[in-house]
């Protein structure tokens, strides 16, 4: 098992913890994590990126190679493209399409979603839309996370267990909204790959 | 015990705690914030105690780390590497006086400038000093070496200087702890001769550090982090700190097997390098950071055999990462896909609602009626009012800098002389030039964005605000009339307004405290306090 992903979004976004929900399962399942983070100035509203890799062998590099991610997971979809380059040829973007606007000269939403069909098999989530459905629109990041989960080779239920552990904190009705939203986004993405 | 996923700068932070340290000394600074952060939440460390809160800046953290290590204590002091500027003075000198408890140095350096003015270089500040350094490449390691760093510094009797780069404090993975060890009881040193540097002692302690240089260059050449990938051909690298990540990645996914280096305490062990020297034809040395040492490799008149930063073969600024290392060593990369043009830049900026929107909208617009209107800034989240839409500050440089810089284009005759600087920057490095302006009479006004907090490294205790600033100008000698407060709020827009423009053609110092609570940080606290009930 060797996985390489890059997370994308805007400062404020919550890419951390879907890294942190990743980083728990993968050490729960006795896997080698490296995962970069974006501390300082750039997080103020800025474009953030998270190189998050997974292996079950030595990782030398904590950040990801330029064409080898196996996927981009974004909770933005313009960010989704900034990130490009380090895709490899046949792996896919999944990402939200809702647009975070907070620059004037943000592209048309329609042109984006053009660039983002013309990549391999892009996997687009109505993220608010679902995180609504399971209860808060801020928790469409697990809304996220759950349409990447069929692709990054861990279990459900340890990534579901360490949703569990990471929100406890917050009261078991959190936890409940958050795995809601989890299994949201992991339907929705099913329901993708079985179309022709 | 458990692995825990950690950063690299609180692996760091894990590491000192396990070493028995018994305070901490910082003052915030990306990338090293989270070393003090981890400390000051770790409940073992609060049971202790440690003592672990900020100080007002880099040199005084520093020089009561220094005092701590006096005391017989293990302390641990951390900055970014602009901050060690700020302490150099003190550093420098405690090379010189030496150590009594084990004192560790973590730097944090920001090649590539995420959140920085420049990409010095730690590592020449440990040769300056003439101190050992380490320069560890994954968490585990900057675990175990920030341990065993207390020992190192405890045994000859230095200072250790722990550098990092912000890739490595800022990415997690995996850490296996080993039991702690207890702190050092109080054994402070009579030894005026070592720490009374005068003449006739700084002259005999700096025999005693050169005369150990060849000891310390021992140690390095023992050192398990300092290690040979064997290999075969004619290349070899010497991959120094987290350059060696990037190295072993690339001989791994294009199945390579060349000799490789790893440096990772200073200084550097010779033969080590003598040796990989005889057995290869070419060396691409790889540094993050400055060719500090592959200017030494080099020699003045160069050496054709060495690739690196200084022949283009790496890029002279700039971190490193796999894809830069593998068009080092000539390999082809991967076909890949480009940015889509439609992309465009999302720089960073002031939050909404933040009380400087308001402090700057009021500013440009008075400062808008003069000919000449200079805003003479600082470091912190309003230096972000030099971006669009706010244009409203002209410099940033240092630390304080704006009061000085301003006084002294006062002094030049610039008309009106005006200075933004956030209350924690104040207290860092703004208050001493503050008393020159007033000494001088300088004609200057100085506008204190008193958020409440050190807001750009994520809401730090600030060392001084509110009434406490008011105190301070006071102290220093600003006149009653002249030190005014506002509050930056649109409401108050024309209010604010009036006060600046009185202030700003007073032909004298003037203090202008604009005090409104950073949003982020009154977010929080009000998030803690439900979460609490």
């Amino acid at each position: 098992m060797h996985i390489n992903i890059i997370l994308a979004g805007v400062g404020g976004q919550g890419i951390l913890t879907i890294a942190a929900v990743i980083g728990r399962a993968a050490l729960q399942s006795n896997l080698i994590i490296r995962q970069t983070e974006v501390h300082g100035m750039s997080q103020r509203g800025g474009a953030v990126q998270s190189h998050l890799r997974i292996s079950n062998r030595a990782i030398y590099s904590d950040l990801i190679a330029e064409g080898t991610a196996h996927m981009i997971l974004s909770v933005e979809p313009h960010e989704a493209l900034r990130y490009l380059p380090f895709l490899a040829l046949e792996s896919r973007i999944i990402t939200s399409i809702d647009p975070f606007i907070n620059v004037e000269n943000y592209p048309e939403i329609e042109d984006i979603l053009a660039e983002l069909c013309r990549t391999n098999h892009p996997v687009l989530v109505n993220a608010a839309e679902l995180a609504r459905e399971a209860g808060n629109a801020r928790t469409s990041n697990m809304v996220m996370l759950g349409a990447a989960a069929p692709y990054i080779g861990i279990a459900t239920e340890q990534l579901e267990s360490a949703i569990e552990d990471l929100f406890q904190v917050k009261g078991s009705d959190i936890v409940d909204m958050n795995i809601r939203a989890f299994r949201k986004g992991q339907e929705l993405s099913q329901t993708q790959a079985t179309e022709p | 015990m458990n692995k825990q996923l950690l950063l690299g700068a609180e692996a760091i932070a894990l590491g000192a705690l396990d070493a028995g340290i018994s305070g901490v000394y910082a003052y915030p600074g990306t990338p090293s914030t989270e070393i003090t952060e981890y400390i000051q939440k770790n409940s073992a460390a609060l049971e202790q105690p440690v003592r672990s809160a900020w100080s007002a800046n880099e040199k005084t953290a520093y020089e009561a780390a220094l005092g701590m290590s006096y005391a017989g204590k293990r302390s641990l002091v951390c900055m970014k590497h602009v901050g060690l500027n700020v302490a150099a003075d003190a550093f420098i000198n405690s090379a010189i006086t030496g150590v009594n408890g084990g004192l560790v140095v973590a730097v944090a350096d920001d090649p590539s400038m995420h959140s920085s003015q420049n990409e010095q270089d730690s590592r020449v500040y440990g040769k300056f000093a003439m101190l050992p350094v380490l320069e560890p490449s994954s968490q585990q390691d900057l675990y175990t070496a920030t341990r065993e760093a207390f020992d190192l510094s405890e045994s000859v009797k230095l200072p250790v200087l722990l550098r990092l780069t912000t890739r490595l404090a800022h990415s997690r993975a995996g850490v296996e702890p080993t039991s702690a060890r207890i702190q050092n009881p109080l054994n402070a040193l009579y030894a005026p001769e070592r720490f009374v540097l005068i003449p006739q002692n700084a002259r005999r302690q700096y025999n005693v550090l050169l005369g150990m240089q060849e000891e310390l260059e021992k140690l390095s050449e023992q050192s398990w982090l300092n290690r040979l990938i064997t290999g075969t051909g004619s290349i070899g690298v010497i991959a120094f700190g987290i350059a060696f990540n990037y190295t072993m990645e690339v001989r791994q996914a294009f199945s390579l097997d060349f000799q490789v280096l790893q440096i990772g305490q200073y200084p550097l062990p010779r033969k080590q390098v003598e040796s990989l020297f005889k057995k290869c034809e070419t060396i691409l040395v790889a540094e993050e950071g400055y060719p500090v040492y592959e200017e030494l490799l080099r020699g003045y008149f160069g050496a054709d055999n060495i690739n690196g930063r200084m022949d283009g073969s790496l890029p002279r600024a700039g971190e490193l990462n796999a894809d830069i290392i593998a068009k080092g060593l000539g390999l082809k990369p991967k076909a890949v896909m480009p940015v889509p043009d439609i992309v465009v830049n999302r720089p960073p900026a002031l939050c909404k609602g933040c009380g400087h929107r308001d402090l700057y909208d009021a500013l440009t617009t008075v400062m808008s009626s003069f000919a000449e209107h200079h805003v003479f800034s600082d470091i912190g989240c309003y230096t972000l009012g030099a971006l669009e839409p706010f244009n409203a500050i002209h410099t940033c440089v240092d630390m304080g800098a704006s009061i000085t810089m301003a006084k002294g284009a006062a002094d030049a005759g610039l008309r009106p002389a005006v200075a933004v600087i956030g209350d924690s920057t104040f207290t860092h490095s703004g208050m001493t030039g503050l008393l020159d302006a007033i000494n001088d009479r300088s004609p200057l006004t100085v506008i204190i964005a008193d958020n409440d907090t050190t807001a750009m490294t994520g809401g730090q205790q600030s060392s001084a605000t509110g009434s406490r600033l008011q105190d301070i100008c006071r102290g220093l000698g600003v006149e009653e009339e002249h030190l005014r407060t506002i509050v930056p709020l649109k409401s108050h827009l024309e209010e604010n307004m009036t006060v600046l423009r009185e202030e700003i053609s007073y032909e004298g110092v003037s203090v202008v405290i604009a005090q409104r609570e950073c949003i982020e940080t009154a977010a929080r606290k009000k998030r803690n306090k439900t979460a609490s009930t």
